[in-house]
C-alpha cells in the first residue's frame, strides 16, 4: 500500500505535470513546485477523494492570512501528509 | 430561459437534498438575439450556453445545501460534451448531482437531456464563498424565489 506520501506525490504529479524528482517531502506546493490555487483545488479534489477526507482549506488559508501559521505548516510536502494523516485518523476515530 | 439576461433556469422540479441531486427544467425561446449569430439561417443553442445552463442548475445545488449562505462560483468546467444541436423552443431536462462538497469549493456531475435523449453533460467546479456584496445576495435570493428554491433551502441567507 503506498504512503500518504507517495499517494499525495502522485496525485500533484500527475494533477499539475510535475515531474516525480522534483518533488521531496521538502517541497513547498506553492513556492517551490508552482502550483497555484485552480490548480491546488485539482490536487484537493484529488486528495479529498484519494483518503475519503476534506481538507479544511478555508480554515488553513484563515491560519495563514490571520499569522498565527506560516504556509509551510500546511504546504511543505512532509507537513501537508502529516496534516493528512491526522484527518484520516480523527475520521477514523 | 431568457438567454440574453444569463437566465437560464425557468424552475426547480426537484431538490432533493438528502440525495444530492437537482432538476430543473428550462425552454429554449423560440426567438433571441443570441441565434442571429448562432447561426445565422441555423439556429441553435451555443454550447457555452448548455454549460452556462449546467452551471447554473448545479449551482443551486449548491445554494440549497448552504441555505443561501454562500454563493458558488463557476470556477472549472472538466468532461464537456455536447451530444446533438438544441433548436429554438426545446424543453430541456437539467439534472446535476453533487460528486464533492469540499473545503471552500464544490463539485457536481451535470447533464441535460431533451426528448428523452442526453444532449449534453460535463463536471462542474464552483468556488463556494461568502456573497462579495449585499447587492448580489439580494438579487440571488430574489431569482431563488422565481425558480422555486423552497424557502428552507435559503435560511442561512
Amino acid at each position: 500500500m503506498a504512503s500518504t506520501y507517495e499517494t499525495v506525490a502522485g496525485i500533484i504529479s500527475d494533477t499539475c505535470d510535475i515531474e516525480p524528482d522534483k518533488i521531496t517531502p521538502e517541497s513547498h506546493a506553492i513556492n517551490d513546485l508552482g502550483i497555484d490555487s485552480l490548480d491546488f483545488l485539482d490536487v484537493a479534489f484529488a486528495i479529498d477523494k484519494a483518503f475519503g477526507i476534506k481538507m479544511p482549506l478555508e480554515q488553513w488559508t484563515q491560519d495563514v492570512n490571520a499569522g498565527t501559521v506560516t504556509t509551510d505548516e500546511y504546504f511543505v510536502m512532509k507537513n501537508l501528509c502529516a496534516n493528512i494523516d491526522k484527518l484520516v485518523a480523527a475520521k477514523a476515530a | 430561459m431568457r438567454l440574453e439576461y444569463f437566465q437560464m433556469v425557468d424552475r426547480i422540479t426537484t431538490l432533493d437534498l438528502p440525495g444530492r441531486r437537482i432538476v430543473t427544467s428550462c425552454r429554449v425561446p423560440e426567438h433571441s438575439p443570441v441565434f442571429e449569430g448562432h447561426f445565422p439561417g441555423y439556429p441553435i443553442m451555443p454550447g457555452v450556453l448548455l454549460i452556462e445552463t449546467m452551471a447554473q442548475t448545479g449551482g443551486w445545488l449548491v445554494l440549497a445545501m448552504n441555505g443561501c449562505a454562500r454563493m458558488a462560483f463557476l470556477i472549472q468546467v472538466e468532461k464537456a460534451k455536447m451530444r446533438s444541436f438544441v433548436p429554438p423552443g426545446q424543453a430541456l431536462r437539467v439534472e446535476a448531482s453533487l460528486l464533492h462538497d469540499g473545503s471552500g469549493y464544490a463539485v457536481v456531475n451535470a447533464n441535460i437531456v431533451a426528448e428523452g435523449k442526453k444532449v449534453a453533460e460535463a463536471e462542474i467546479r464552483y468556488g463556494v464563498v461568502p456573497f462579495p456584496n449585499e447587492t448580489l445576495k439580494a438579487a440571488m435570493l430574489e431569482i431563488a424565489r422565481r425558480v422555486g428554491l423552497p424557502e428552507d433551502c435559503q435560511n442561512g441567507a
